[in-house]
């Protein structure tokens, strides 16, 4: 990756991946509902959700590899029922849980992926051991994939899926089952690819606190569904439009919780150890200062709560949030 | 780096051929290779040695005995199989030991979600590997041959005429094609299964039905449907026979016995129901390679289908599984 071939001189226009209501129904399951997805040039889009929320299935289709029941998708412009392989040639994919022909050297693997990418003979091991190079596998290229951890086979996925200089690189649970000495590295491959080249990447998990920090933007997938889209900030508005508070007071919490439900807007109370959540429709707290005080109850302390990834997480991926605020 | 956009104009034809060579060249490093071919080997060896003794025996007696080099690929004195009779049991070894992990072992390793997103066509994938099977079962099967004439030469003195090598060549072919039936059938079993031992052992299942056990089977039904006893008539015998022969017909093996017997036996004059052993010193007039094959033109016809229809049900199997299934 020593050229920089940079977003433009990639040529077309357009963005890398569009799905319109891409639906895939399996066996009477919905695998994938009715998704609509825009990915720009150039960035790095984190598709997250928990497992079985369709995230594979939406990559399978955006290759061509599965037919979509309903809807259609364009990827680099191209429509993936009928331009697979031209896809597929400008696409590099890692997937899921990613295997190798174990008795084969890893030199011997990426070659192979060469061949099968029509990368001139000539170049072959030049791009092979640039790619090893940056993967961080030079020293043990020679060795059998068997001998390997499995933060090593991801890296050398990374590179296999590299080795035909692709414009979209699609990695499938890129840091699953690696320490987080792995995830680190690989997760700085992942940055290093998109400023030195300008790829567009997209990445699926689960594990929304790793992909975070590399990601432009993140789609939320639940039950085959975007749930929501944007950035980390943008997501975190979303939620922000219900309001949280923790409220402590100087007495038996359980006793004052049953006061809070008692004023108007508030939607629930409940106890968290020795704090009191408070979600409502709008800002409650002078309410609750008020209602505290004409009881009585001593208050030590009342915070919003801060908008995290986990509760980004959690509100998302329990479905606990009016989709239509969030910025798509 | 800066060709890519020419790098994409790429053409996609000929993707088998990826496949194959990386394919075969797994094969012919593979220890399951040298194992048969030291089987096979063997059991070759055993055989031509075994059926030289009578031959050097007769041509000398009758020097211009027809064919005697083909002799040692055919005749099986003192109860040891002849070598076509070793290549009928073994030729689906080969095939099945070369087939039965074909995509089960892509699944099971993984590889299979990797090399479907490659710019490659689906059935470049199951025709690769095919091609592949078809080419070890080939360098298997020829050097053995060769190895077995070289052998034979030696032994009898003689080295065979351009006509017995035209014959032997027919042979591999012929063998090529029975053994390729068995890869196919592997090949099915493994898309049709997950597991690579589960489609070994359905594959030497009916390999053991029918290779082994169909002599048993067709003899038990001949006998149950014409019941024969020392004062049977001719034609009570005959029929008994006949049925016995057609059930065992079902079995490739048979077709096979019954193609290479006249393509390496110049003097055979039908694939039907003819006494076993020929007679060494007896003349009858030779036919020529074409008539030989046209006397078996149906064994050969079926053998062919067969290997294609194997094929063609793992092609179309193939194509129609989701990448997930």
């Amino acid at each position: 990756m020593t050229d920089q071939p940079t977003t433009e001189s990639k040529g077309q226009d357009g963005p890398a991946v569009v799905a319109d209501g891409l639906t895939k129904v399996y066996d009477g399951f919905v695998a994938v509902d009715h998704l609509d997805l825009t990915i720009e040039r150039g960035e790095v889009f984190g598709i997250v959700g928990p497992n079985g929320a369709g995230k594979t299935t939406t990559i399978l289709m955006l290759l061509g590899l599965t037919e979509p029941t309903d809807g259609s998708a364009r990827v680099l412009g191209m429509d993936p029922a009928r331009d697979s392989l031209r896809i597929k040639s400008r696409v590099g994919y890692l997937p899921d849980e990613v295997g190798f022909y174990d008795d084969l050297s890893a030199r011997a693997n990426l070659r192979y992926a060469a061949e099968l990418n029509r990368v001139p003979k000539a170049e072959i091991d030049s791009r092979m051991d640039q790619l090893l190079e940056s993967v961080g596998l030079s020293g043990t290229a020679d060795k059998r994939v068997s001998e390997f951890s499995r933060g090593m086979r991801q890296r050398l996925g990374v590179a296999e899926a590299l080795i035909k200089n692709p414009e979209v690189l699609i990695l499938d649970e890129p840091t699953v089952n690696i320490d987080p000495e792995g995830v680190r590295e690989l997760l700085d491959l992942v940055q290093r690819l998109r400023s030195e080249s300008g790829i567009t990447v997209v990445l699926a998990s689960h594990l929304l606190h790793q992909v975070e920090q590399v990601c432009d933007r993140l789609g939320i997938f639940v039950s085959g569904r975007m749930a929501a889209v944007g950035t980390v900030a943008e997501l975190a508005a979303g939620i922000e439009k219900g309001h949280t508070f923790e409220v402590e007071v100087a007495a038996r919490a359980i006793d004052a919780v049953t006061l809070m439900e008692l004023v108007p807007g508030v939607r629930s109370a409940t106890l968290d150890g020795e704090r009191i959540v408070v979600t409502a429709d709008r800002d409650v707290r002078p309410e609750i200062v008020e209602l505290l005080a004409d009881n009585g109850l001593g208050l030590l302390g009342l915070s919003t709560s801060t908008v995290d990834l986990d509760s980004i997480y959690h509100t998302y991926f329990t479905g606990a949030v009016n989709h239509d605020n969030v910025n798509a | 780096m800066t060709t890519s956009t020419l790098d994409h104009e790429v053409n996609f034809r000929a993707g088998w051929r990826i496949v194959a060579a990386k394919e075969l060249s797994d094969h012919l490093r593979s220890a399951r290779l040298l194992m048969l071919l030291f089987l096979v080997s063997l059991a070759g060896l055993v055989s031509v040695h075994a059926a030289s003794g009578p031959i050097r025996d007769a041509a000398s007696a009758a020097s211009t005995t027809p064919s005697v080099f083909l002799l040692l690929f055919t005749i099986s004195p003192n109860r040891v199989p002849s070598f076509v009779e070793f290549i009928g049991i073994l030729g689906p070894l080969l095939g099945i030991v070369f087939g039965f992990d074909t995509i089960n072992s892509e699944r099971s390793q993984r590889t299979l979600p990797k090399l479907v997103a490659q710019p490659i066509y689906r059935d470049d994938i199951i025709n690769g590997k095919f091609v592949a099977g078809i080419g070890a079962i080939t360098v298997v099967l020829t050097s053995v041959t060769a190895v077995v004439a070289g052998y034979g030469m030696l032994r009898l003195g003689v080295a065979p005429s351009g006509a017995e090598l035209a014959r032997l060549f027919s042979f591999l072919v012929l063998s090529v094609v029975y053994v390729s039936l068995w890869l196919g059938f592997a090949q099915l079993l493994s898309i049709l299964t997950r597991r690579a031992a589960t489609a070994a052992l359905a594959a030497l299942a009916a390999w053991l039905v029918l290779t082994l056990f169909i002599g048993l089977i067709s003899g038990l039904v001949a006998d149950t449907v014409h019941p024969v006893d020392s004062n049977s008539s001719i034609e009570k015998v005959l029929e008994n026979a006949r049925l016995d022969l057609n059930v065992r017909r079902i079995s490739p093996d048979q077709l096979y016995q019954e193609a290479t017997k006249v393509v390496l036996t110049p003097t055979q004059q039908s694939t039907g129901i003819t006494s076993s052993q020929p007679d060494l010193l007896a003349m009858p007039t030779a036919l020529d390679l074409r008539e030989s094959l046209s006397l078996a033109w149906w064994q050969l016809a079926v053998l062919l289908a067969a290997c294609t229809v194997m094929f063609a049900g793992s092609y179309a199997v193939f194509l129609r599984q989701e990448v997930r299934a």
